[in-house]
């Protein structure tokens, strides 16, 4: 999130599209409440069912899974035909006056922008982005029309990309009514007046497409377009579905960052040092000083051994080779053969992963797979799913038994990016663990094997900074040391560093993640452990634990004002300055550099970005500078907008099992979600005997009309069937209950009625409560840039099980 | 103090946390259960299920309306289960609250059979009536209602009776004005007042089907028969049962030895 839970107190308007914050974020609905009832805001809802959160909200806008970005266009249509947008802040923070490339172009019939190249090895397209540029004058400036009417600059060419995106066409994409649709709009854009504020609250459903960064994009530029972003109430919001998601991608739980979201090292492209900090590190914005934070993070690494002449042991963090290290990829693959063993950390993919039942059979490839968890989940127990045969399985099995969240200390991040110390409540049964421990004494034993110096490359492990100990028992992890580490911290005196404007790239500092520089840099009193609420302002609590970065509660909170300063809410003021531009008084930490003037703030107020601007057209992501509608992997209908173009064009095709355009065997659209009751893959969940009282059971919603064309009565039980359960030539399927119900209506897309139905996917053949697992339906086809699954959308078939 | 809890269902969000967090505190097992093609769950109430939402779908101008509303013993002031109780084991706490004394209740489950919200479970094996408590336990100790400190968007408010009522006022005003000008309070003049009372935003109009409460709630015709009749000889009734009891008892015993 670029801001937090507490601030949705702020906004005027919510737009939650692709997500579903009332069950699966319960206590944000606290806060929309509290706006509702002591602003008047309105809250809402796209989403193609009545979920708990459409049942609440002000305005329901059902929308065909997969066509967010039709539905986004058409948005961004609507408020730049009418003029709608903030027109003083797009002029001032954003690149709508910049002229682009004369030489970028995008062709309607294809969809395609210009730099496109076939990519063979991925099977699809890719892009050279050398086009998707700013035009800049003789001393490198960019040119730029401060009116926004020249017909290259930004403003122009995103109205004539989206020009097509009228209520008629997204109407006929998406199935959803033209006077709701425009309904939906007005409200949303009554946000770009400079007073009021809108918050646009996402989740899964934004991000699991193959375009689902670009649904991200058409989010952010909507916000920049009406002012949204680094205000109180406002902000591109996504909302983390487990409560420290945030806190494990900071980490680098994900293959293409290391911590901090640094950019992954790859073997080609960044074989040394000096070729890493070269490419990768920009003349302009804060990343300017990158190499800062990734020498501490080697000298945390690394510690002594990380020196100036070994290029700070740069050598041994590992590289990207040529392989999609992605979740999708790597099962690939394991599936070919190439993965020996697996650790699986509180992770089930045997239930979570797409094709989920391809997942499985490709773990029988593997000699050894370690399970950490509290309980023996589907993954752990692969060998025992529906149809295995456990004699012909080599793959040996190891369950570590780890801790729930209440029986270990530690920190979680939650979505608003706040570092919060929680302490235990009660010591684990048996022979549980903390994660902590386990991995401490892991790694530990790894390091003992390496030791004689056989392995292939011993180097980078037994020189690992590993003194984790605690003083009085080795063995024991102090967790504190961990916590000094990830902080950042003096290399010769071992001081806590206050924050990462401190960290250096001469190996004078070491930091884990410089982030969270400043969380943890005070060992009697740590930030996050802070427990002081606010009682008067506007909602940031900056006593209350730590936020990254630098315990900024709203990013590119300078936007907040107008150029001169004057706040473009005065009921929501953040920041007050004095006539000589000096900072007077502030509401949340200032997200710029303190030695900045006021002046260099106001024209720079996005300080990640090199143009210090919001990027309204963005080189940033794979396949496009504006997001284009394209149809998920698998759909019913043609690209009605770009008559030659299917689904994203970048993203990869992994396998040859998805159903062609409008396949007569699978004529309904399919969306998977989660509910309240129950938690991911159901590890936790489905062993808890009252969550299973309320939800016992693997339905899949399904709309009265179809039920009834099907003899389908509520309750009866229902065989899914999709492509991926064909196995040599025969239709496979799952069994669900059948919950029939009006929540769920077909739709008429492009002049036909389509039907869509719905299914949580929290059930496996492990725990108290078994079910199908739904996943096993899901196409193995991601996001052209995280290659995230797309797991919202796809083409299947029900019949009655008789 | 009259004590009471405010159910705002214009703010449930139908999380059931506090269905859950009652079964927690309270100590109450899970019931076997299966899909039946409603979120609803379990199906009707027990000795071990208090409390539970109802998931409800019926059609309001045109447009569908599923809605969530928190149902179990609303403890009513004019209570049909403290009337048909021949033990005197249902009575009015300090609290203006109802409860059963387990030790008092003789197992005959005439307050289950009559009460208007059918929300009283009878326990077979251990031959009592249960239901709940208003968190008896917990307002005693100065805590709150297990379900209301639970409850993530404020739609369980717990207090006194008087700040309750003043609460509902000012909510249904806003409500009124956001959307539903049918709100209505429930739960001021039904029984003589619920200690348990709603904030109804789609109004009283077809209650059953909207939020699973009777419109129109009434003790039955049998229940006030049954107090004004029998009820100036329950003390001679229950002396009798007891003694019937006894002589059973002392009879099996000699059984028992021989």
């Amino acid at each position: 999130m670029t801001n937090h839970w507490i601030d949705y107190k702020n906004s005027d308007v919510f737009m939650n599209i692709g997500g579903n914050t009332a069950e699966n974020h319960p206590i944000s609905m606290k806060w929309i409440e509290k706006a509702r009832q002591e602003r008047g805001a309105k809250l809402i809802v796209v989403d193609p069912r009545i979920s708990r959160t459409a049942a609440v909200a002000d305005l329901h806008v059902p929308i065909r899974p997969g066509t967010n970005i039709a539905y986004l266009g058409g948005l961004i249509n609507y408020i730049l035909e009418n003029e709608l947008y903030q027109k003083e802040y797009v002029r001032h923070y954003t690149d709508a006056p910049f002229l682009v490339n004369e030489d970028f172009t995008f062709d309607e019939e294809t969809g395609l922008f210009s730099g496109v190249q076939d990519d063979p090895a991925r099977n699809a397209k890719k892009y050279d982005r050398s086009t998707w540029s700013y035009q800049k004058d003789a001393a490198g400036n960019i040119r730029q029309d401060p009116e926004m009417q020249n017909p290259q600059c930004v403003l122009q060419i995103m109205k004539q990309f989206y020009a097509q995106y009228t209520l008629d066409k997204v109407s006929k994409i998406t199935g959803c009514d033209p006077a709701l649709l425009e309904e939906s709009y007005k409200l949303y854009a009554s946000t770009g007046q400079p007073d009021k504020a809108g918050n646009i609250l996402y989740a899964m459903g934004i991000t699991q497409f193959t375009h689902g960064s670009q649904n991200v994009r058409a989010v952010a530029m909507v916000q920049l377009l009406l002012g949204n972003m680094g205000i109180p109430g406002g902000g591109v919001n996504a909302q983390r579905g487990q409560s420290n998601v945030q806190g494990s991608t900071d980490m680098a739980t994900l293959y293409h960052i290391i911590p901090g979201y640094l950019g992954a090292p790859k073997a080609a492209l960044h074989p040394t040092l000096a070729d890493y900090i070269e490419k990768e590190t920009p003349a302009t914005s804060w990343w300017a000083n990158k190499p800062k934070y990734l020498v501490s993070m080697l000298k945390a690494f690394w510690g002594d051994h990380a020196t100036v002449e070994n290029d700070f042991c740069y050598d041994y963090l590992p590289k990207l080779d040529h392989r999609d290290h992605s979740h999708i990829g790597m099962y690939k693959y394991m599936g070919e053969g190439e993965v020996k063993g697996l650790i699986c950390w509180a992770d089930n993919p045997a239930v979570t992963g797409p094709s989920a039942g391809h997942k499985r059979e490709y773990q029988t490839k593997l000699e050894w797979l370690v399970s950490v968890d509290i309980f023996e989940n589907e993954t752990a127990a692969f060998w025992k799913a529906p149809g295995m045969n456990p004699a012909e399985i080599e793959t040996e099995v190891f369950l570590l038994p780890a801790t729930a969240a209440y029986e270990r200390e530690g920190t979680k991040a939650n979505s608003g990016r706040w570092i919060q110390w929680q302490w235990q409540a009660q010591n684990p049964p048996g022979e549980c663990k903390a994660d902590l421990q386990i991995v401490y004494e892991l790694f530990k034993k790894v390091q003992e094997k390496y030791a004689d110096g056989s392995g292939a490359f011993p180097d980078p492990i037994v020189k690992a900074n590993w003194n984790y100990g605690k003083d009085e028992d080795p063995a024991q992890v102090d967790i504190v040391k961990v916590c000094l580490e990830i902080n950042g911290y003096n290399t010769s005196t071992g001081a806590p560093v206050t924050n990462f404007v401190g960290l250096q790239d001469d190996g004078t500092t070491a930091c884990g993640n410089w982030l969270f520089s400043g969380y943890y840099n005070n060992l009697d009193n740590p930030a996050c452990k802070s427990r002081i609420k606010e009682k008067e302002g506007i909602g940031s609590n900056l006593g209350w634990a730590f936020a990254w970065p630098l315990n900024r509660r709203i990013v590119y909170n300078r936007c907040s004002a107008d150029p001169e300063g004057n706040p473009w809410n005065p009921e929501l003021q953040v920041f007050w300055w004095d006539e000589e531009g000096k900072l007077v008084k502030n509401l949340d930490i200032p997200d710029w550099p303190g030695a900045w003037s006021f002046e260099e703030v106001a024209q720079f107020p996005f300080i990640m970005l090199p143009i210090g601007r919001g990027r309204l057209f963005s080189d940033a992501v794979n396949d496009g500078p504006l997001p284009a509608h394209f149809e998920p992997a698998e759909s019913p209908v043609p690209n009605l907008l770009y008559p030659k173009a299917t689904f994203n064009p970048v993203s990869q095709r992994w396998y040859d099992n998805y159903a062609a355009v409008g396949d007569s065997n699978y004529p309904y659209i399919m969306t998977t979600y989660r509910i309240t009751e129950h938690y991911q893959s159901g590890a936790l969940t489905r062993n808890i005997p009252w969550l299973n009282e309320m939800m016992p059971e693997l339905f899949v919603e399904i709309d009265e009309e179809l039920a009834e064309s099907l003899g389908i009565k509520n309750g009866d039980l229902v065989r899914i069937e999709s492509k991926r359960l064909v196995h040599n030539g025969e239709q496979g399927g799952i069994e669900a209950k059948a919950c029939v119900t009006n929540r769920i209506k077909p739709m008429i897309i492009n002049g036909e009625k389509k039907h869509i139905v719905g299914m949580p996917f929290h059930w496996g053949f492990m725990g108290m409560a078994k079910g199908a697992v739904t996943n096993d339906l899901i196409p193995s086809v991601g996001d052209a840039n995280t290659t995230i699954p797309e797991f919202k959308a796809f083409l299947c078939n029900i019949r009655k099980v008789v | 103090m009259k004590k009471s809890m405010l159910i705002d269902n214009s703010k449930c969000i139908g999380c059931r946390a506090c269905q859950a967090a009652c079964k927690q505190w309270n100590q109450l097992p899970a019931e076997k259960t299966e899909f039946t093609g409603t979120y609803e769950n379990p199906p009707r109430f027990s000795p071990i299920t208090w409390t539970k939402i109802a998931f409800r779908e019926y059609e309001q101008n045109g447009k569908l309306s599923w809605t969530f509303t928190k149902l179990g013993c609303v403890h009513c002031t004019d209570a049909a289960c403290i009337k048909v109780c021949p033990a005197n084991a249902i009575s009015h706490t300090e609290y203006g609250t109802v409860v059963i004394d387990e030790k008092r209740c003789i197992g005959c489950n005439y307050c289950a059979a009559n009460c208007t919200f059918n929300v009283i479970g009878f326990d077979q094996a251990a031959n009592v009536a249960r239901k709940c408590t208003f968190c008896y336990d917990r307002i005693a100790a100065g805590m709150i209602p297990a379900c209301a400190k639970t409850c993530p968007t404020g739609a369980i408010t717990y207090g006194d009776r008087s700040e309750i009522m003043a609460l509902a006022e000012r909510r249904l005003a806003e409500v009124k004005k956001n959307g539903h000008p049918n709100a209505d309070i429930y739960g001021v003049e039904e029984l003589d007042g619920l200690a348990m009372m709603y904030l109804l935003k789609d109004g009283k109009e077809n209650a059953e089907v909207k939020y699973g409460l009777p419109e129109k709630p009434r003790i039955r015709t049998a229940a006030h028969i049954w107090d004004l009749v029998f009820k100036p000889v329950r003390a001679a009734v229950v002396l009798a049962m007891v003694f019937a009891l006894w002589i059973n008892k002392s009879e099996s015993a000699k059984e028992k030895t021989s």
